[in-house]
């Protein structure tokens, strides 16, 4: 077993082929992989770039949490996540969730709850830079007093 | 009366205009605590969807609060 750590905030490229290479386990029939990319759209709005404020020590703290329940609960041999950081341009990978197991069948469900888990337990925000010039937070229209 | 910091981040940082306060406060709970400050920031909205972690440890709402604790008001997250 190597010593990769099992969550990881990267301000530079997620290195993929990386995570693979400290995934690999012959104890394993199954590598279950997800990569969210960052999407030329979002609610009709054309977007250009985005950018990631993390807060790491409890990104870290919590992401470690949910790598180990999805162990837990769906027996898996090894579980990795790296999300990034900073500005992204359009294709870029934004997070990777890597799991491994006997199996196909707990790899995928253990690989789809941590993901599912990151995107609403993690201090994690996004930032859109639209067409127009215009930047918005994500899921925030209701954080500024409408009567401002 | 305790003395407590508190730390806003992402939009709430923008809302509020910065970064990390100390005051003193009666409250008891985030809640009240966040209730209260909107008073000194009124752009802030509804807390709804958003997250609380005291001293670096995610939280509840109504979690007691203590003399001198860290508290860290987190936006809706939108990671992943």
């Amino acid at each position: 077993m190597n010593d990769t750590p099992l969550f990881q905030v990267s301000a530079t490229p997620i290195d993929i082929p990386a995570i693979r290479q400290a995934m690999l386990d012959t104890d394993c029939g199954a590598y279950a992989q997800f990569e969210g990319w960052i999407r030329n759209k979002n609610d009709g709005r054309a977007v250009d770039r985005l950018e990631y404020e993390v807060y790491e020590p409890l990104a870290v703290a919590e992401g470690l949490r949910i790598i180990e329940e999805a162990m837990q609960r769906f027996k898996l041999k090894r579980a990795m996540v790296v999300h990034r950081s900073g500005l992204l341009e359009l294709g870029d990978s934004a997070v990777v969730v890597a799991a491994t197991s006997p199996h196909r069948d707990e790899a995928f469900k253990g690989c789809r709850y941590i993901i599912d888990e990151v995107k609403v337990r993690l201090p994690i925000w996004k930032k859109e830079h639209y067409a127009s010039g215009e930047r918005e937070w994500v899921n925030c229209q209701e954080c500024e007093n409408p009567r401002n | 009366m305790k003395q407590v910091h508190v730390r806003w981040f992402a939009a709430y940082r923008d809302l509020t205009g910065v970064e990390s306060e100390t005051l003193d406060t009666e409250a008891t709970t985030p809640a009240a605590l966040f209730d209260e400050l909107k008073g000194r920031h009124p752009r802030l909205g509804a807390r709804h969807a958003a997250l609380v972690a005291i001293n670096d440890e995610m939280s509840d709402w109504s979690s007691p609060l203590n003399p001198g604790d860290t508290v860290l008001f987190f936006p809706p997250v939108s990671g992943g």
